[in-house]
């Protein structure tokens, strides 16, 4: 055969194999751009979007949650409530191990949810954990002091990271533990490398206790700050996939990309909701029709639809719109300026008033920008506001604790389950000085207090869901806090990524099913 | 160049180090928000009791005045404390972080220098000509221009329009397992946008100062005499005239040292450089007290230093200073 001979059969060797080449491409590098910065990696003691991302890429955890709200099998590969709804039996699954080798035993789980009820800022996601036995080493009972359904939620990756006991059980403090930033865990990625504030690199586990998972190779969170340094990241190919996009700008760009994908999918377990808090120890505000005729100034749709260009969405209540326990009757509060003059008038304020506004700083788009458009519409209604700008989130944060505000915009995460995520708002026995999201409104109604206190404990579906329209109806009219809009959180990711991350809790879930297409 | 010299100004650097490190710390305290705040803040939210434990793991329910001592102490055996935010020691947070901002610093005090001062020279040689007239206006303006201006704009035209350098950070992370001539070769290509950018405000006034002082230098009578011995024009202006001129460059590349520390914090949050710069910024913004003032302490050290060799280099350019 003659060398041309020899090429051309080897070109159409190669032709063929191509023509034929499998849809999907074997492992590949999947990084992930983020602004936010993650103090370390172990979210059983750590809250926040920072840490959770790549925590539940390290760390599996008792159950997984489908984007439908279902509970799904996970550690735990079956499990079963109590007909008192006071004990929770998980049985795991047989052969998992950490990533340093350590079979998994219902000792770890015990010690893991065990060290999260006691570390974890979350109060509320444990609290009713009383003891946990392990009959055995794949058994799991976990006694409740009282019916506790928002458990089976908080055994969610993005809350119940299980911990190799073996190494935190050591006796040093778990929230400063050196095995949070070079963590063990048996997830699908095993930790490779943290460079604190500038990249976590996780590589796949080829021990993963489900079968040919993780797809990925890699996975490489990059941590860029500026967020217009990233979006040409995402342009430019360097980076697959942004999540937490927030600015409407950003999103509009990226979605004239015709190699990403742009979706608001994959954010209902979060529920970020941004919105305008009043401080009822303040007599002008204390009085629920200044308050009601702010709400009647102030119209949602111009700020989702202008100010947000259609990329956030009206947010009328305390629960996030796309949880099942929203109520959808709430008052909309739609725009009155008439009602809302009356309203001010029948609280002898018909000459106006003054009052300050504070607002998160950073990002202006919900917070500053709301807080701006907010002085000149309540002047249609005769209140003269002075926006108060902070330099930075400490002095924020430091004005709200001590209850040092009127009126102020902020963000709220609901966290899945209401009672992890929005009761801390609205009950009275949560009103402390100098913390930072807690009631600090100042809100105090027995009434409610008495719906949360029962929907806590309340084990049936429907009766729960009923106490929280209860409750949801109450505080609409009560209005400690004006709810604006939804966060517009975005996530941009390659065109040719499958299987994103897409269920309600978005990035903050194992990515072992992502995988590239050819 | 005696011993004794350089004993004096070790001593009254180290003693302007203790200024510095107490001033530091008091005002550093006098800027509003607690770190416990933001510590819990960032958890998600806390209680009465986890703020307090907060401030007792940190020490920050001790009395000023003691947690001034602790620090000093602690500074003075090499120690610099724990991050609030990272839970590691400042030590090797910073560590990780010198290389970086001396490469990036270094880098543009050499490129600023080198270009600054070619074009000063030959500026210098017609002052009234549309050479020199271009360096003027092109110092003018690179002088004004804010340094984060220059750097958004060097990235939408380099990084955005005509994609030829990397926007952000010093390597790819793709590369990072590459060969070490790979690597550098990375590195080198992250580092040309931020070299410029902090390079070109000082290469402006390198530009204006050693023209100044080419122009004053000469009309002096040496160099008529060099020129009428027959000394070709490279060697009047580079070899007899800009050893007499380098002297305020010198003074002023050691002044400079300590305000391109100051402007590689802008350049590194903008091109995401990993750099002290940056660790600064986002310790600032979380009250991250230990880490804000291992990142000053540094920076101190370096301008002392830099100016330190400044007088060495002075005595040594201008040998009438040697007796001294």
């Amino acid at each position: 055969m003659t060398t041309f001979a020899k090429l051309m059969g080897a070109a159409s060797v190669a032709l063929c194999t191509f023509a034929s080449a499998p849809v999907l491409a074997e492992g590949g590098t999947l990084v992930i751009g983020s602004t936010q910065t993650p103090r370390h990696l172990n979210g059983s003691v750590q809250s926040g979007i920072a840490t959770a991302v790549p925590s539940t890429q390290l760390f599996a955890s008792p159950l997984r949650y489908d984007e439908n709200w279902e509970p799904q099998p996970y550690l735990a590969e079956s499990w079963s409530v109590a007909e008192d709804g006071l004990s929770v039996t998980l049985n795991l699954v047989q052969g998992a191990t950490f990533h340093d080798g350590m079979p998994i035993t219902s000792e770890d789980v015990a010690f893991s949810i065990m060290n999260t009820k006691e570390n974890h800022p979350f109060k509320s996601m444990f609290d009713p954990v009383d003891t946990i036995e392990t009959p055995d080493a794949h058994t799991v009972i976990i006694n409740l002091s009282k019916p506790h359904p928002a458990l089976l939620l908080a055994l969610s990756p993005a809350l119940a990271p299980v911990l190799p006991k073996h190494i935190y059980g050591d006796g040093q403090d778990p929230k400063t533990h050196p095995a949070n930033s070079d963590p063990v865990g048996s997830g699908p990625f095993i930790l490779e490398e943290f460079t604190p504030g500038q990249a976590i690199v996780m590589k796949k586990n080829p021990d993963f206790f489900i079968e040919g998972r993780p797809k990925l190779d890699e996975i490489i969170i990059r941590l860029i700050k500026d967020e217009s340094a990233l979006l040409i990241a995402m342009e430019n190919g360097e980076a697959d996939m942004y999540p937490f996009m927030a600015q409407s700008t950003s999103i509009k760009r990226l979605e004239k990309d015709e190699n990403l994908i742009v979706t608001a999918e994959g954010y209902a377990a979060v529920g970020p909701i941004n919105w305008l808090a009043f401080n009822l120890e303040s007599p002008k505000l204390s009085d629920v029709r200044v308050r009601q005729a702010i709400a009647y100034a102030t119209d949602r749709t111009f700020i989702t639809k202008a100010l947000h260009r259609g990329t956030s969405s009206a947010q009328r209540g305390p629960i996030i719109e796309s949880s099942p326990f929203f109520d959808e009757t709430i008052p909309a509060y739609d725009v009155d300026l008439e009602k809302a003059q009356a309203l001010m008038a029948e609280a002898g304020f018909a000459d106006g008033m003054e009052l300050t506004i504070d607002f998160i700083p950073g990002p202006k788009e919900q917070q500053q920008s709301i807080a701006e458009y907010l002085k000149s519409q309540l002047k249609k209604i005769g209140i003269d506001v002075t926006v108060r700008a902070a330099p930075d989130f400490p002095t924020w944060a430091g004005r709200i604790a001590s209850h040092d505000f009127e009126l102020t915009m902020d963000l709220v995460f609901n966290w899945g389950d209401p009672v992890i995520g929005v009761h801390r708002t609205y009950l009275s026995d949560n009103i402390i000085k100098g913390v930072i999201w807690s009631n600090t409104q100042s809100y105090s109604n027995a009434k409610v207090d008495e719906l949360l206190n029962a929907a806590a404990v309340e084990t049936d579906a429907a009766k729960r869901k009923d106490l929280y329209a209860q409750f949801q109806q109450i505080v609409a009219a009560d209005l400690p806090v004006y709810w604006i809009n939804a966060t517009p959180y975005h996530t941009a990711y390659n065109a040719k990524l499958l299987n994103p991350p897409l269920g309600i809790w978005g990035t903050m879930h194992p990515m072992d099913t992502v995988e590239w297409a050819e | 160049m005696t011993a004794s010299f350089l004993l004096r100004r070790l001593f009254y650097g180290i003693l302007l180090m203790l200024g510095v490190v107490v001033l530091n710390f008091l005002l550093i305290r006098l800027a509003p928000g607690d770190p416990a705040t933001v510590i819990a803040g960032e958890m998600g939210g806390a209680t009465q009791e986890m703020l307090e434990s907060i401030r007792e793991d940190y020490g920050l329910n001790k009395p000023l005045m003691t947690q001034l001592w602790i620090y000093v102490s602690g500074v003075a055996t090499g120690d610099m404390g724990q991050s609030f935010f990272f839970n590691q020691s400042v030590t090797s947070l910073i560590a990780a972080r010198v290389g970086p901002t001396i490469l990036l610093v270094l880098t543009a005090q050499f490129l600023s220098i080198l270009l600054g001062v070619f074009m000063g020279v030959i500026a210098s040689r017609k002052p009234n000509g549309i050479l020199s007239g271009f360096v003027s206006v092109f110092a003018t303006i690179g002088y004004a221009v804010p340094v984060f201006w220059t750097g958004i704009m060097l990235i939408i035209v380099f990084a955005s329009v005509i994609p030829i350098f990397p926007v952000e950070g010093m390597q790819s992370v793709k590369l990072r397992n590459a060969s070490y001539i790979t690597q550098a070769v990375d590195i080198a290509h992250h580092l040309v946008l931020p070299a410029f950018t902090l390079a070109i405000i000082y290469l402006a006034q390198y530009a204006r100062l050693s023209r100044a002082s080419m122009l004053e230098v000469l009309g002096s009578d040496y160099i008529r005499t060099a020129r009428a011995k027959g000394a070709s024009e490279g060697s009047v202006l580079f070899k007899h005239a800009l050893r007499n001129a380098a002297l305020p460059i010198l003074t002023v590349a050691g002044l400079q040292f300590g305000n391109l520390i100051s402007g590689a914090l802008l350049v590194e949050t903008v091109f995401n450089w990993p750099g002290m710069g940056r660790l600064a910024f986002d310790s600032i913004l979380r009250r991250d007290y230990p880490t804000i003032l291992g990142v000053l302490f540094f920076a101190s050290a370096m301008v002392v230093i830099a100016n330190l060799i400044t007088d060495l280099s002075y005595r040594w350019a201008d040998p009438r200073l040697r007796g001294r």
